[in-house]
């Protein structure tokens, strides 16, 4: 509880900025309305009309707000405009991405650690394949698998699963070598198969270091499904409403489709730390 | 005529580094027979953990010869002969102390009631019992390295390694962990090749003595101790202690100064 001032206070503060600089970008167009009408507004005038417009340049914090709250508890769940209902569709396909991705990111760790030559031949791809920019490629993606005949969820949970299971391969590389050469050596002394090495001894120690790159891999596959939903002319989804807002210069719905969006990941970060804590603790390893 | 347990002769070990060949064992000669309580001791560098490491086929000798209950190291390592406890206990923390003592067991294949009754078992043996549902973090140092001598002697190999045990421990709980050893060594009647760099502890425990000295690695002196089997801890006052510690102490300044 302690904590609670100093979180307030950065809280105090970005809305005041936010406010503030909602005024200031919005306050052109208030002065130009004034001047094609032909009257003179007070600053208390400009500050109201800048805090309340339909469209603003930036939107202020309570338009955002009422704006999620409309969209969220007083829409029905099946409309078209239930941000509820478009965020379940986001969030199906970045959970089934992120599934994919998280497999695939073991299932390469694997190999990695168990073959040299598979390191040295797949990790430089892998690397690779994230420094494409994620918008170059995901509208290919999406093009060629609907030449397939594949749409809709899919496509969208494999350019999820394409920018999440780098951290996980990464992580889990890392945390299937995290024993040490004594540990080793004492499964040596027991003449452990392979195998048994890795049941009992390396899995168990990589489990903090796939819990670190799940909370990596799940908030990635969220920005891979919103990405994905944007250029295929998608009608659901946050990215959906992110870019009809901007088709029609609704500022205020493309912000809520932001937030929306935000607070999905840090639910999704928040129940990947709270599998991890219950996880850890039943194996002892707490912190 | 008897055989040993362990057989070195000429036992030659150089590890090839970038720089240069490192000589880490020169012409080690020893026989260790059955029920022997065998301390190795010198500075560090001198081999005696590399040496502990070549009879569990941890590593393996450039020359000369050496056999594990008559058979070549990596064999007597499959035919489960020896116990290994290294210097950290080396516990999985995800592990109870029960499953900790249980993983040599699991990795054998021992059937389900015999690993209870092991543990149980070798708990006992090492004054742990009613600690076996406790996690690692939850035991003091001494504990935990007392739970991994119980873990290696869940087996039935009759050759336990230890390399410096008790070398993180302080003084009053080594004392105690010591005395407790002797007792199990006793009860228990195995072979035991202890690894220290402690004079007063290798005198305490040992039926047999090496003294080995670094560049390269070689034994330079071989003590058959003379005192009894019952050794209480006020033995390290006798005169016969301190003359055989002053004989160890003799024998590594030598080393040192050759």
């Amino acid at each position: 509880m302690r904590n609670i001032l100093p979180i307030l206070t950065v809280l105090l503060v970005i809305v005041a900025v936010w406010y503030a600089a909602a005024i200031k970008m919005n306050a052109a167009w208030t002065y130009a309305q004034a001047n094609r009408a032909g009257t003179e507004v007070t600053f208390s005038e400009v500050v109201r009309d800048t805090l309340n417009q339909e469209r603003p340049v930036l939107p202020a914090p309570h338009q955002v707000a009422a704006e999620l709250w409309a969209t969220t508890v007083e829409k029905k769940i099946t409309s078209k405009r239930s941000l509820v209902f478009h965020g379940w569709v986001t969030l199906s396909a970045t959970l089934l991405g992120f599934a994919i991705g998280t497999t695939a990111g073991i299932l390469l760790a694997i190999g990695i650690t168990h073959n040299r030559a598979m390191e040295l031949g797949v990790m430089p791809w892998a690397i690779a394949s994230q420094t494409i920019p994620i918008l170059a490629i995901a509208p290919m993606i999406i093009v060629v698998l609907n030449s397939m005949g594949i749409s809709g969820l899919i496509p969208k949970s494999i350019i999820a699963a394409y920018l999440s299971f780098f951290p996980v391969a990464v992580g889990m590389v890392k945390g299937l070598r995290a024993p040490d050469a004594m540990q080793l050596d004492l499964m040596r002394t027991y003449s452990a198969s392979d195998n048994q090495t890795f049941w009992k001894l390396r899995l168990p120690s990589s489990m903090p270091y796939l819990f670190a790159s799940l909370k990596v891999g799940v908030a990635a596959s969220l920005v891979g499904t919103i990405v994905a939903e944007l250029p295929s002319g998608a009608t659901r989804g946050l990215g959906a409403r992110l870019l009809s807002g901007s088709y029609y210069g609704q500022t205020v719905q493309i912000w809520s489709a932001l937030f929306a969006a935000a607070l999905l990941a840090a639910s999704l970060v928040i129940i990947v730390g709270v599998i991890e804590k219950v996880t850890l603790r039943r194996m002892g390893m707490a912190a | 005529m008897k055989k040993p347990v362990i057989d070195a002769s000429g036992v030659d070990l150089t590890f090839q580094t970038k720089d240069a060949p490192v000589h880490a064992l020169k012409d080690v000669n020893l026989q260790i027979d059955k029920g022997d309580f065998v301390s190795f001791i010198g500075p560090s560098g001198c081999g005696k953990t590399t040496l502990l490491r070549c009879i569990a086929a941890l590593e393996t000798p450039t020359g000369g010869s050496l056999t594990v209950n008559g058979l070549p190291p990596d064999e007597a390592r499959k035919a489960r002969s020896y116990g290994y406890v290294f210097q950290a206990a080396g516990l999985y923390p995800w592990r109870t102390i029960e499953k900790n003592i249980k993983l040599p067991l699991e990795i054998m294949g021992y059937p389900k009631a015999e690993m209870d009754e092991r543990v149980k078992r070798v708990l006992d043996l090492v004054d742990l019992s009613g600690f076996g549902k406790k996690f690692p973090w939850q035991l003091s140092g001494g504990m935990q390295q007392r739970a991994s001598i119980a873990r290696a002697l869940a087996f039935d190999a009759d050759i336990l390694l230890m390399d410096e045990p008790f070398g993180a421990l302080d003084e009053i709980v080594r004392d105690k962990l010591n005395e407790e050893l002797l007792k199990l060594w006793d009860r228990t009647g195995k072979t035991i090749c202890f690894v220290t760099h402690s004079i007063p502890e290798a005198v305490y425990l040992s039926t047999k003595i090496v003294v080995m000295s670094p560049r390269p690695g070689r034994i330079t002196d071989v003590i058959e101790s003379p005192l009894p089997r019952e050794r209480p801890l006020e033995i390290r006052d006798t005169p016969e202690f301190i003359e055989i510690a002053h004989r160890v102490r003799e024998g590594l300044r030598e080393g040192h100064n050759a």
